[in-house]
Order: C-alpha cells, then sequence, then structure tokens
C-alpha cells in the first residue's frame, strides 16, 4: 500500500497541511501535493475504473500521460468531471469523487464487463447489435452510452471567468526542464523576445529529480540558477502552470494557463488562454517513458518506474513496501536506487534483457538488488491492488519460474520522446532503431510563412535521454552519466498466449490490450488510423501517449512490418484537454458577439423594447405596453402610425457616400438601374445584384452634390455592401476615380412616418417640409429644432413619411425632441415588425424575404428597376443565362385568403403529380405573410408560377394537420394603391 | 491561423484582420461573352495542391485588397503584391521558382 | 463471408477469436476492369457496393491512395439528416437516410446508425421563416420534419439555454428520424460488402495520370502501374481539381479546412443533434460520451487538414453560451477536414467533357450524410452512362444554365 514517508519530499511544505476528501472520504496532503501524489499519500490506490471492462484503477503515471486517474473535482456549479489527479495541485477543500462506476468504486455493477470480456473483443460491437433493427436505437445503444461515458455532467452554468491574452516573441521555449531553460539562456543573451511556457508548477523537469551534474553544479543548483538569469533578462517572460497545448500555422502557440484553479471563487479567472506568435517554437517537451506489456499491467500498483521515483522524491510517497522493478533499459535502475535510498524493499529486477550492463546496474547490484536476467513478468497478482508478480523467462511462454509477493510494480519499457508540438503542423519523424522510439527529424521541421522552420527540438524531446547528451547539445558540461543499451520489449513474455495477451493492456482506460490490436491486424485494419479507430487504442483523454507506440510495435509485428513502415496516427492539438471555458475568454451572456447599439439604444430598452436581433445589432420588434401582448403592441403601433405618427429608429439602415468624378459611372455598375443621371437633390430607389444576377441588397440612393451619392442599404448589408463596392474599385476598376465612406455609425436616423409627421417636424421648426419645398423623392439639408440635419423625403410605408439622418451624437436629442414634441400628435415609437406589415401592405419587396440568394429582380416585377439603357452592371450578363430567362419562373404577386386568415410563414402551392423523386409538384411559396390591422385580413406575398398572369385564381396551401389554406392571387398593393397617401 | 504582410500599410497582419477572397487574376467577363466564358469567370477555379494566387483583403485594417502566391500544401507565402495587376509580377514568379523549382509556371 | 452476428462473436469468444477473417481483401490490381473507382471513401465504396447490388457490375477496382475511409468518412462529425430546402438535395439526402435506416443490416455490419433525432434552432425571426418554410417543403418531399417551440427543444435537449440574453431559442426545425452513425463503420462496413462480391480494394494506390483515346478514358496510370478500365468515376472529394486537371478539365470546385473537436467523454446528457446556425455551431454526444463539434468552413483554399484556431473559439463560444454547461469540459482533440466547395454549395453528380469519365464531387460539409444516396446515383450514373431522377439535377451544365441548387438560403450555413 502507498504511504506518505516521515521525510523528505522536494515540493511539499509539511508546515502546510491540506484537508480533502475523495469519494467522500476526508483525507489530508500537504501544499505543494497534486490530487495524485495527496491520494497515495493518503494510501488511496484505486481511483477509478475503466472505460468498457470497469477494471479497478490506480494511478500509473506522475504527469501529463496519466490515462487512469481522473476524478471529477468540486461540486455544483464548479464540478468538473474527467480531472486528471496527476497535474492538479492540491488546495484546502478539494472535493473529488472517482468516476465511471455504479453504485461504488469498490462494488460496481458494470465490472460484470470484465468477468466477459472474451465476448466484448475490439470492435465488438461492429458484429453485433444489428437485430432487430430498431434495437440498436432503442436498446443496445443506450447500454453502450450509459456505460461508457466517464465523468459526471456539469449540471449548472458555470459561475468563474476566464481570460485570453496576446503575446509576440522570437523564440518561443515549450518546457521548463533543463533543456528549456538551457535553450533560453541561449536566446536571451542573444537579445531574442523570448518566452518560456512550462506547463507545472515547477522548473527542471526531471533532472532535478535524477539528479547528476551540469556545468559543475548539482541539477537543482544549476536549475536555480539558470532561472535567476533568465528573471534578470527583460527579454525574456517566464511562465510556468501554462502548457503550450498547440502550435499551429505560421508559429501560432495556443498557451494555457492555470490561474485560479487552487482558489475557486477567489475571482480571477480560471485559466487564461494565450495566443502566442513565435518566430521559432522550441520543443523542449522532454519524454514520456512506456509502459510493458504483461498479463495485469493494469492492476492498480502497477506504475511507471520514474512515477515510482516522482512520488518518493518530490512528495516523499512511497508507492509501495515492496516494489518489483521491471524494465528493459538502465534507467529504471534509478528508481531501485531511490527506493533503496528511501529504505523501501526491492525484491528484484525483472529485467527482459539477457545481459544488462552499465554503471547503474552495477550499483543496484552492488548494492545488493536481485537482478533477474532475461526475465519478464509472466502475470500481476491481484485485483484491486498488486499483491504480487508471477516471473518466466522473457523469451518464452510465460511459465512461471517463481513468484514474489510484493504491493508495487515500476515498469519501464524505454522512453518516447514527446513530439507532439513537432508535429501537430507537419513536423516529421525518424525511427531511432537504438532507443526504439520516434524521434523529430529536424531535416524535415515544420514550416511557416517564409517556408522556413517553425520549431526546433531539444534535449529529451529530440531524442537525447540521458543528461549529458541534452547538455552537451546545449553546448554545456555535464557530469559523466553512462548507462547501457535498451532493448526492446514489445511484449511479455515474447511468447505470452492468448490468455496472456488478453490481458495485457496496451490503453488503460479505453481498455485495449494486445489481443486486441492483433485482432485488428489479423482482420485486415492494417493501417494505424484503423487499428486506432478500430480498437479505440489512443483515443482516451491520454490520447495515446503511453500507449501509442506499444500498440503501433505490436501491430507491426502482427504485420510482420518493420514499426517505421507503420507510421504513428496523426498528433493533433491540444496536448492534454484545454477547458471550453478557457476557449470561450470573457465572449459569453450579453457580450458573447460584439453588441451594435444606435444612439437611441438606452431610450429603447428603457422603454421595455422587445429586441430583434439584426445582423449585431439589437432593434426594437414592438414597444409593448404593459399587459399587452407582442402582436397587440405591433398592431397598435401601426394603427397610430397609419392614423397619427409613428417614430422609427432607422439608424441601422447603412448609409454609404460614394464620392469622386466617376462615382456616377461606378454606381451605374453597381445598381441595376440608372443612378449617374439622378438629379442632385433627388432620390431614387435602387436595386444591386451579384454577379449571379441574384438581388442582394436594395435601398434608395440620394444625390447629395455633383459628385457625391448617398447610398443607403439594408440594416445586415452595409459592412458588406461596402466591402463589396471596395472590391470592384480596388481589384477591378481601379483606375476610376471613386472614393466610398462608410458612415452608417456617423449617422442617427429616424423615420417621422404618417398623416401627421408634417405637423411634428413644423412644430419642431427650422426646415420648410412643405409639399413645395420637399416633395417626394427629394432631399433637404437645413437644421430641425437646432439639430443640423438631413431630411429625406422617402416612404417604405405608403404615408406621408420623412426619414432624418443628423450627426450620431444628436440621435437621442432628436429622438427625445420628437417623442415629447411629438405626444401631441400621438406619436408613438414603431418597431420592425410595424415596418414590415406596413411594407407589406403596401406590396414592398423586403430583401431577405422576397429575396433568398436565388431569387432576381425580374421575379419581383422590378423589370422597371433595371435600366434597358446601360451596356453593363453587375448581374446583366447572368441574367441573359437560360435558366434567368426561363419564362416557367415564379413570379411574386399578393396572396389573400378566401376566408381572410393568415397564411403560415413559408407554406409551398402544391401543383398536380408528383415528380420523378416521388416529390410532390408545387408551384409557388409564400415569402411574406402577416395580419393587417389596416385591412383587418391576413394579407401575403408570394412568387408563383405565371402569378401575375393568373391574378385572380385560387390556390391551394398546405399547412399544418392536414389543413389547406386556398388563396387568391392578387396585386402586391394591398393598400392606397394609388399613392395618395405619401405625396399629400 | 496565416499571417499575410499587407504591402500596401506594410503589416504583418493576423488572419483575424484578413478575409479570404479567392482566386486572383480572373478576367471579369460581362455582357457580351459567351455562356462558357462567363461559367469559366463565374466559377471554374484552379484549386491547385500547391501555389496558387488569391485574393485577400486588410479588411480589419487598412481596408485594402491584396493579393498573394501561397502554397496551399505547406501554406507557405512567396509573397504578397498589388491588387492592381493583372498576373503576377516578376519578382513574385521568381520567388516562387527559387522555391519551388519544379513549379510550372503562372498559367 | 462469414456472417457477423452476436453467435458469431460467442463462438469466437471460445477460441480468443483466432477464427475471424478479414473484413477485405488487399489484392494486386489486375489488368483491367470494367469500372475503376478513384478513391476508397465512403462515397467511392457505396459507388462500388451499388454498382455492384443493383446493376450486377462486379468486375470493379475501388483504389485509394491512401488507405479506405482515411478521408473526410473518418473526420466528421457523423451527422445524418435530409431536412433540405430545395427538391433535388431532400431527394437525395433523404435517400441517403433511408439507405441509412437498413444499413447495418444491408452490409451486416453495424455502423450505428442512431436516429435521435436532429434540431436546428431558430434564433432569429428570419430563420424562424426560413425554417418553417423548410418544414413545408419537407412535407411535401416526403422528408418528415417538423417545426417545434422553445419549450419542446428544452423538453428534447435538457442542457440547452433557450433564454440566452442575445439570441433565445425561438424554436427548432426538428427531424426525428435525422442523427448520427459510426463513421468509420460505413466506410468498412461498404468496404466488406464490396469485396465479398469479388471487387478489389486497393490502397496505397495513387493516381498519377489519366489515359483517354479519342476522347474516351482507357485508364489510369498509378504507383502500382496502369491499369485499364471502361469507364472511371473519380470520387476524391477535396482532391477532385487535382483528378480532374489529371482528365484535361477543370471544375467549379475550392477546396478548404472544416474543422471538428470533440470534448473527454462524460455520462449521457444530449440525446439530440443541435445545430445553431445563427451563432455558427453544432454539437452532439457520441455513444463513447465526447461531445463531438463543428462549425464553419476557413474561407481560404488548403489541402493541409488544418484549419485556423479562430473559427475554435467562434464557434466554442456559440455552443458555451448555447449549452452553458460545458464551459467546464475540456476540448480533448482538434483536427481538419478538407471539404470540396462548389459554386453553389451543392455536390456534382455529372459526366464530364471526357467520355465514360463520371464525377461525384463537391459534397462540401455534407458529405457523410449523404454517402448511401451518392452511392447509389453514382453507381446509377455509371451503370447507364446517364443521370438517374436522383443525380439529374446535379449536373456540371447547371453552372453554365445559372440553374443553382441554393441551400444557404434557408440557414445561413449548410452542415
Amino acid at each position: 500500500m502507498s504511504t506518505r514517508l516521515p521525510k523528505g519530499g522536494r515540493l511539499i511544505d509539511r508546515s502546510k497541511s491540506l484537508s480533502f476528501t475523495f469519494s467522500g472520504q476526508p483525507l489530508r496532503g500537504f501544499a505543494g501535493d497534486t490530487l495524485a501524489s495527496a491520494l497515495l499519500g493518503a494510501g488511496q490506490t484505486m481511483v477509478g475504473r475503466s472505460f468498457k471492462y470497469h477494471r479497478p484503477r490506480g494511478i500509473v503515471a506522475s504527469g501529463a500521460e496519466e490515462p487512469n486517474a481522473l476524478v471529477g473535482l468540486g461540486r455544483n456549479a464548479r464540478f468538473e468531471p474527467d480531472q486528471r489527479t496527476t497535474t492538479t495541485e492540491l488546495f484546502e477543500g478539494a472535493e473529488t469523487t472517482s468516476q465511471n462506476h455504479w453504485p461504488s468504486l469498490k462494488f460496481d455493477v458494470g465490472a460484470i464487463n470484465d468477468k466477459l470480456y472474451r465476448l466484448f473483443p475490439a470492435g465488438f460491437y461492429y458484429k453485433t447489435f444489428m437485430f432487430p433493427r430498431f434495437a440498436w436505437k432503442h436498446v443496445f445503444e443506450p447500454i453502450v452510452r450509459q456505460s461508457a461515458g466517464l465523468g459526471a455532467v456539469p449540471k449548472e452554468r458555470d459561475p468563474d471567468r476566464y481570460e485570453q491574452a496576446y503575446a509576440y516573441c522570437d523564440v518561443l521555449v515549450a518546457g521548463g526542464g533543463v533543456a528549456g531553460l538551457a535553450a533560453a539562456l541561449k536566446a536571451g543573451r542573444a537579445g531574442k523576445r523570448v518566452i518560456v511556457l512550462e506547463q507545472t508548477p515547477h522548473w527542471g523537469g526531471r533532472a532535478v529529480v535524477d539528479g547528476g551534474q551540469i556545468d559543475g553544479l548539482d541539477a537543482e543548483a544549476w536549475v536555480k540558477d539558470a532561472l535567476q538569469k533568465l528573471e534578470s533578462m527583460e527579454n525574456v517572460t517566464l511562465r510556468n502552470r501554462t502548457m503550450a497545448a498547440g502550435l499551429h500555422d505560421h508559429g501560432y502557440v495556443i498557451g494555457y494557463q492555470s490561474v485560479g484553479d487552487t482558489t475557486p471563487g477567489d475571482g480571477r479567472p480560471r485559466h487564461r488562454l494565450w495566443r502566442i506568435r513565435a518566430g521559432l517554437t522550441i520543443t523542449a517537451t522532454g519524454a514520456i517513458e512506456r509502459p510493458l506489456s504483461f498479463a495485469g499491467n493494469d492492476i492498480p500498483g502497477v506504475m511507471l518506474a520514474s512515477a515510482v521515483r516522482d512520488y518518493l522524491v518530490n512528495w516523499a510517497v512511497s508507492c509501495g513496501d515492496r516494489t518489483v522493478v521491471v524494465t528493459n533499459n538502465d534507467d529504471a535502475y534509478r528508481t531501485a536506487l531511490a527506493l533503496l535510498d528511501a529504505g523501501l524493499a526491492v525484491p528484484a529486477i525483472i529485467d527482459a534483457r539477457d545481459m544488462p550492463a552499465g554503471p547503474l546496474v552495477d550499483e543496484a547490484r552492488r548494492r545488493g538488488i536481485k537482478v533477474m536476467e532475461g526475465h519478464g513478468i509472466t502475470r500481476v497478482l491481484g485485483k484491486t491492488n498488486v499483491t504480487g508478480v508471477e516471473i518466466c523467462r522473457q523469451a518464452g511462454e510465460g511459465s512461471v519460474v517463481k513468484q514474489i509477493d510484493c504491493d508495487c510494480v515500476a515498469m519501464s519499457g524505454g522512453w518516447s520522446p514527446v513530439v507532439h508540438l513537432w508535429s501537430h503542423c507537419g513536423g516529421k519523424l525518424t525511427w531511432d532503431e537504438a532507443h526504439a522510439m520516434f524521434r523529430p527529424d529536424t531535416t524535415r521541421p515544420p514550416t511557416g510563412a517564409d517556408g522556413g522552420p517553425i520549431a526546433q527540438p531539444v534535449g529529451a524531446a529530440n531524442g537525447h535521454l540521458r543528461l549529458s547528451e541534452i547538455m552537451d547539445e546545449a553546448g554545456i558540461g555535464a557530469a559523466s552519466d553512462e548507462e547501457g543499451p535498451m532493448a526492446p520489449v514489445w511484449l511479455m513474455p515474447a511468447g505470452a498466449p492468448d490468455a496472456l495477451r488478453f490481458k495485457a493492456f496496451l490503453d488503460y482506460q479505453n481498455d485495449v490490450k494486445v489481443s486486441d490490436v492483433q485482432l485488428a491486424a489479423r482482420e485486415g485494419y492494417e493501417s494505424v488510423e484503423h487499428t486506432k479507430r478500430y480498437t479505440t487504442l489512443g483515443m482516451a483523454t491520454d490520447q495515446g501517449k503511453l500507449s501509442n507506440i506499444n500498440g503501433l510495435a505490436i501491430l507491426s509485428d502482427a504485420l510482420g512490418r518493420p514499426i517505421p513502415a507503420t507510421g504513428t496516427t496523426t498528433f493533433r492539438p491540444p496536448y492534454t484537454p484545454i477547458s471550453f471555458g478557457a476557449v470561450t475568454g470573457e465572449a459569453r451572456g450579453e457580450i458573447f458577439q460584439p453588441l451594435r447599439r444606435t444612439p437611441m439604444h438606452e431610450w429603447h430598452e428603457a422603454r421595455g423594447a422587445h429586441w430583434e436581433p439584426v445582423g449585431l445589432w439589437r432593434r426594437p420588434y414592438c414597444y409593448p405596453r404593459s399587459g399587452e401582448s407582442h402582436r397587440d403592441a405591433v398592431n397598435r403601433e401601426i394603427t397610430n402610425t397609419r392614423t397619427n405618427v409613428g417614430l422609427l429608429d432607422a439608424s441601422t439602415l447603412g448609409k454609404i457616400v460614394v464620392k469622386g468624378p466617376d462615382a456616377g459611372k461606378f454606381l451605374d455598375m453597381l445598381y441595376t438601374n440608372m443612378m449617374s443621371n439622378l438629379a442632385v437633390g433627388k432620390c431614387r430607389y435602387g436595386l444591386m445584384c451579384n454577379e449571379n444576377g441574384f438581388l442582394m441588397d436594395d435601398g434608395v440612393v440620394v444625390r447629395l452634390s455633383e459628385d457625391s451619392w448617398l447610398c443607403h442599404t439594408t440594416s445586415g448589408g452595409a459592412d458588406r455592401i461596402h466591402a463589396w463596392m471596395e472590391d470592384w474599385l480596388q481589384c477591378e476598376w481601379w483606375d476610376w476615380k471613386v472614393y466610398t465612406a462608410n458612415l452608417t455609425e456617423q449617422y442617427a436616423q429616424v423615420a417621422v412616418v404618417g398623416p401627421k409627421a408634417r405637423d411634428l417636424l413644423e412644430k419642431l421648426g427650422g426646415m420648410d417640409v412643405s409639399k413645395e419645398a420637399l416633395p417626394f423623392m427629394q432631399y433637404v439639408e437645413g437644421t430641425l429644432a437646432g439639430i443640423p440635419a438631413r431630411i429625406f423625403r422617402i416612404s417604405f410605408s405608403g404615408e406621408l413619411s420623412y426619414e432624418i439622418a443628423v450627426p450620431a451624437s444628436y440621435g437621442l436629442a432628436l429622438w427625445e425632441a420628437l417623442n415629447s414634441e411629438g405626444a401631441a400628435f400621438g406619436a408613438m415609437p414603431y418597431g420592425t415588425e410595424a415596418l414590415h406589415v406596413m411594407r407589406a401592405e403596401k406590396g414592398f419587396i423586403m430583401i431577405g424575404d422576397e429575396t433568398d440568394g436565388t431569387v432576381i429582380p425580374q421575379d419581383l416585377n422590378l423589370n422597371w428597376a433595371i435600366s434597358k439603357k446601360k451596356e453593363d452592371f453587375l448581374g446583366k450578363r447572368a441574367m441573359e443565362r437560360s435558366h434567368m430567362t426561363d419564362p416557367e419562373r415564379w413570379k411574386l404577386v399578393g396572396l389573400e385568403t378566401v376566408d381572410g386568415s393568415v397564411l403560415p410563414d413559408g407554406v409551398y402551392a402544391v401543383a398536380e403529380g408528383h415528380n420523378a423523386n416521388g416529390q410532390r409538384n408545387v408551384q409557388g411559396r409564400v415569402t411574406s405573410t402577416y395580419y393587417s390591422p389596416t385591412l383587418k385580413r391576413g394579407i401575403a406575398m408570394g412568387l408563383v408560377k405565371h402569378g401575375p398572369e393568373r391574378t385572380g385564381e385560387v390556390i391551394d396551401f398546405p399547412g399544418d394537420n392536414g389543413a389547406v389554406h386556398q388563396a387568391r392571387i392578387v396585386d402586391p398593393c394591398f393598400y392606397d394603391k394609388d399613392g395618395e397617401k405619401q405625396n399629400v | 491561423m496565416l499571417t499575410l504582410t499587407c504591402p500596401y500599410c506594410g503589416v504583418t497582419a493576423e488572419e483575424t484582420e484578413l478575409a479570404p477572397g479567392g482566386e486572383a487574376h480572373l478576367k471579369r467577363f460581362g455582357p457580351g461573352s459567351s455562356d462558357e466564358e462567363f461559367e469559366s469567370y463565374m466559377f471554374a477555379r484552379k484549386n491547385p495542391k500547391g501555389v496558387h494566387f488569391e485574393r485577400w483583403r486588410h479588411a480589419n485594417g487598412c481596408g485594402k485588397w491584396f493579393l498573394a502566391a501561397r502554397c496551399t500544401a505547406t501554406l507557405e507565402v512567396f509573397g504578397t503584391y498589388s491588387a492592381q495587376t493583372k498576373e503576377p509580377p516578376a519578382d513574385i514568379i521568381a520567388a516562387i521558382k527559387a522555391k519551388r523549382p519544379g513549379w510550372e509556371g503562372y498559367k | 463471408m462469414r456472417r457477423y452476428s452476436m453467435f458469431a462473436v460467442a463462438r469466437e469468444a471460445l477460441r480468443f477469436h483466432a477464427g475471424w477473417e478479414k473484413a477485405w481483401k488487399s489484392p494486386e490490381p489486375k489488368k483491367r476492369y470494367d469500372v475503376i473507382v478513384v478513391g476508397a471513401g465512403g462515397h467511392g465504396l457505396a459507388t462500388a457496393y451499388y454498382l455492384g447490388k443493383v446493376h450486377g457490375i462486379t468486375n470493379v477496382a475501388v483504389i485509394e491512395k491512401g488507405w479506405l475511409g482515411g478521408g473526410n468518412t473518418g473526420r466528421n462529425t457523423t451527422i445524418i439528416r435530409s431536412n433540405y430546402l430545395q427538391d433535388p438535395s431532400a431527394a437525395i439526402y433523404e435517400k441517403a437516410r433511408a439507405l441509412y435506416e437498413d444499413l447495418s443490416q444491408d452490409l451486416n455490419y453495424n455502423v450505428m446508425f442512431s436516429p435521435r433525432g436532429l434540431l436546428m434552432l431558430g434564433q432569429t425571426e428570419h430563420e424562424v421563416r426560413g425554417y418553417k418554410r423548410t418544414v413545408y417543403a419537407n412535407n411535401l418531399q416526403g422528408v418528415e420534419t417538423r417545426w417545434i417551440g422553445p419549450q419542446e427543444v428544452k423538453d428534447l435537449v435538457p442542457i440547452i439555454n433557450i433564454d440566452g440574453p442575445r439570441y433565445p431559442v425561438l424554436g427548432a426545425l426538428y427531424q426525428e428520424r435525422g442523427g448520427t452513425a459510426r463513421h468509420d463503420a460505413v466506410a468498412w462496413g461498404y468496404a466488406r460488402a464490396c469485396s465479398n462480391m469479388g471487387m478489389d480494394i486497393i490502397q496505397q494506390c495513387e493516381v498519377t495520370g489519366i489515359r483517354t483515346e479519342g476522347g474516351q478514358v482507357v485508364g489510369v496510370d498509378t504507383s502500382k502501374g496502369s491499369i485499364d478500365c471502361g469507364k472511371l468515376a473519380i470520387v476524391v472529394a477535396g482532391h477532385s481539381s487535382v483528378l480532374a486537371e489529371m482528365a484535361g478539365f477543370r471544375l467549379p470546385i475550392e477546396s478548404a479546412a472544416l474543422q471538428a473537436w470533440v470534448s473527454e467523454p462524460i455520462k449521457p446528457c444530449m440525446d439530440v443533434v443541435v445545430m445553431a446556425n445563427t451563432v455558427h455551431g453544432y454539437m452532439s454526444q457520441s455513444d463513447k460520451g465526447e461531445m463531438v463539434i463543428g462549425g464553419g468552413t476557413d474561407g481560404f483554399n488548403n489541402y493541409t487538414q488544418r484549419g485556423s484556431w479562430h473559427h475554435v473559439e467562434e464557434t466554442t463560444r456559440a455552443l458555451v453560451e448555447t449549452f452553458p454547461i460545458i464551459s467546464r469540459l475540456k476540448m480533448l482533440r482538434q483536427w481538419g477536414g478538407i471539404v470540396d466547395m462548389t459554386g453553389d454549395r451543392s455536390p456534382i453528380l455529372s459526366k464530364t467533357p471526357v467520355g465514360n469519365i463520371f464525377v461525384n464531387c463537391g459534397w462540401g460539409t455534407g458529405g457523410f450524410k449523404s454517402i448511401p444516396g451518392s452511392g447509389f446515383a453514382m453507381a446509377e450514373l455509371v451503370a447507364k452512362g446517364e443521370p438517374g431522377p436522383l443525380a439529374a439535377e446535379f449536373g456540371l451544365n447547371r453552372f453554365k444554365e445559372g440553374r443553382f441548387i441554393d441551400e444557404s438560403v434557408a440557414a445561413g450555413v449548410a452542415h
């Protein structure tokens, strides 16, 4: 059983005891502990259950590669599933819960799967659960889903906040071990802007655990010295608790910083996401030890040899009283020696190599540890904790030569450089035969914008596993640390029979065994990607950090081809999982997207406007009064506008000034109709099409002066249309002398609409808005109520109507003046829905309703707005194509239900019969449909085949629940056809 | 996350400052062109796996359109240049040929 | 072929699964085939399968540059739906969806089709009107969808936030028989069935040239030598332009990256697929428990299978806003696929300027959901030399005529 030793521990502060709970059980640890070291220190070796077989799982590793020891952390709104205990710092009051079992960790019903393991090999679900057909969805899938899925589901909105920040540097060093620090020193001294990221709270990596001499100093002292030097350099930034999560194209690094994880609720951001643009990323990400594949290698108490050493040295935790070391390399001997140093028992080192030799091996022997050469483990004994191991000849089939009692197994299958960052953007790997590992092929680095390398590996991440090699690469001297050669061992024993291979785990979390990979190979899933996906190898939350190379070796062996020919799966970001909160940053709730506000926004808000999102704007849909439904409010607003006067905040309308000697020529290309011949002071409605001939925007164009025009666009279209104008001016007609400016936000605009509109403006005073002075479709400039203003006499409602544009800073003043002075005339604000209904009553089209990106002006009977005189305009050529001139195209009509009801939105008019695909033939559809309070009946517009020729005909629109709506084809203008109201 | 240098303002811009605009050097066909010419102008795209000439706008910057020669397989940028150019300038062509000796050339 | 069943698994369990045969054979190419399908993704394999099953053409090779199913088939978000607006799209996607219903039984390979239901949220008045239009269109097209209100949305997806301050959920377009399937299994199931019909699936075989005589295709050059064929079907998604170039024509296609990512696995909390197009994101939960997420396509040409990070942020924001509980989940893995986008964002199933060469491409973001329908229609086109009703509207000539099939009209984006 694991326990805390009475002394030692580099990282813990025994003066600060911290309390925490594990599945309700109160436990204690020390400041400096990880959750994992605290759990082990408290004797908790079993911490969870596996994904598929629900087998007991303990802590295997001491860092980011941990596949098993995931817990639920926190409670209620601060609950977080799948938290990796090996990288989570312990804090006072931490509440943790074990995962993936029911009803309890010790007794789990799902563990029945383990008993039936032979029925559930890799991919069994592809071969079964097919009958009866409905059973997958209704029976099998729910069972599979319930037993899979590791963590519990958070139930509440996250109360924490997250930050995002930018940084730029010449050199980013990912990893704060000795290789990273050496690289940072070198870059820092060369005057580069350097950022060093270290994922843990501590600097120095493995060297400070394993010891050794650098530049004449202890590793620990050298690290301290290096940090002091780096801290003194202004061009160097050190960030611990910050992981380089991904290296993206052109040197874009995502850094993930833990800020407030250990102090929940203190108001600081929980995480900070760094977006770093780095000239060169030095990957000093170290190496990860590989497990060995033997039966029962997943039983709690079987751990990586380096992890056993880490827990001992860093946290004074003994992972067991009696530890058997099993290895194929010299490094694991360091664990045995460290255990001896701590006074713990090492009954044997099982070394798969026939003749291990080297200083470490010699020392182990000298200190009396029994070294069993050429041996391996047949199987581990124990259920929820290791109780012993059976030993066999590695070269054989597992005949037990000896049994050793122990409560911990420290295994080492060699090391693999962490090549994730190197690989994210396409850095290639090469197979290192001597160490049986993939390491970066520095001749084929990931490349950036200039085609040069964007990453450079150093240290263990570059395949230098010994300290002396690492420091040699950095040009710094280090003491000799010779090791004998390792020998690749992918299966233990080499000739393990089925019964052993079915219990030799590769991927602990996903329960993928040696036998599963062999089955995949046998069934033809030969690509490493096939095997991964068929067996789920490497698809767990550790993304195969422990399992991939071992699995790949088994696959290669099964296919009889060398490991490099099999290749690896693709390394994808992030290196370890990062919170969605951090990815989201501060952009949530009200500021989830930028909010655009008109100058009158707060006024609307204060009056209880019901909002409608329009692009990034919010516009009042209506202004409901107390007790009033939205529908009633809209009807009231319409009736009041048509009887008295209504006020609309039209500030969101796009306003683009086009100016210059060639502005008229340019607008003639942009609009389907002629704009160059518009007289100064006049307004004209215009249509814009894209090069495909489809309507994209409309609005009133005003000629402000000889060389300048003001183009109104739809609310959502201003930015797009401005960009569109610039596109043509810069990329096609670059010799034309035209200047454009998008002034949408520089002006507030108010529509004053209704029979009493003129009375109201006259009351405000300052400008002559009489019929004579300001006829329909003209504009004047002046001072209205003391505010500089442009008044356009245009109408989208059919009423007497003025649109008044004032500098944005005057917008609220004008709006308030109109409301207060308007009270005497019954003025009321109205919203977008009233606007829509009133335009529909007049038969005016709305971009986005009557158009949907497939409609050409001719469909809407807007031929009058298409110039016949112009040789060219955008969309003209497209309109000549056969489908555009097809007489069968649907055309705009008005629709009146026979019974006066309102047609549902979006209904289609059916025709006789079905098409070749068995779909009902249709002959038209509704584009806009409203209740008209003016006409006290439903009105609609629609596109109907041969529509305008069929006036008076009644057609069928199938609705909901078998209802069929009958509507008569009529003129789209339902109200004041002669325009008498707007021309007063 | 690309970076491209805007040839107008000189800023090396993040992709988030930029708006992509598709293939560069398209010849516009308007009224009077054949159906085939017009279709080709509207839709036929080179879409090479390799050197691509394309349009970008420094939309959240100086607002100018510019052109770039970029490899769609490696994302290497060979150069950016004025949008007021009917075909790739000689220095861009030379820069590509220096990096990609086997490149077939602009066509 | 040995049939897969629970009994077969039980029988094999007794002997440690030693008796399973290869799911598909990996032969060397023959000298000639009646039909060569280039591309062993879902669409290519399905094309081959229905060539055999429906048209009796089995002297077929499916050749693949990499590994079968290694392209977009294996890197999408596995959504299946047919709630398309335009008639031709609704027809072919509904054919696909209907074939998915029985595909496991048809292929004797469990593709785990899970008709769990799919919601497309309406979050603006404009979007609501668009989806209501789609519902009415679907009802006439034989596609079962309906419009549901916000409360019913909440009942179906308890983790959703329908009262967001910016884009409250006003309702949803609901396709009850939409859902998901296990993407890799679709490719593997088709491959096994094709192999069983005697077709050759030739992996690690790159096409380097297309040979024609008198305007007709006669064969292909590959990294495994020359192979003659009567007909050639190019079904290579993002790489279509490259193959078309070899045959001497150009396609209205641009290749761009589309990204997806998954969370760490959690217990079941979401039983339907939800798409939120106004805010640009969609999410479902895999059977393993991961939240599977996707968003918008990058706007520039790209063949790297990596996308731009800012899309990940944008879409994650949208989904955290829509499903607040995911804020404390962690992103496990992020990747990209290369989608082939046409001028109207609808696919191409067409004859080409070269005789007996047929293309099936341009599925853009709709590739996975359409696999069986696409394969079915493509097989008919290849077998008969002329498109049947399902493929009729998807010809290349539509771009010249201006006869587009534009699905972006009902919603901002189509996934």
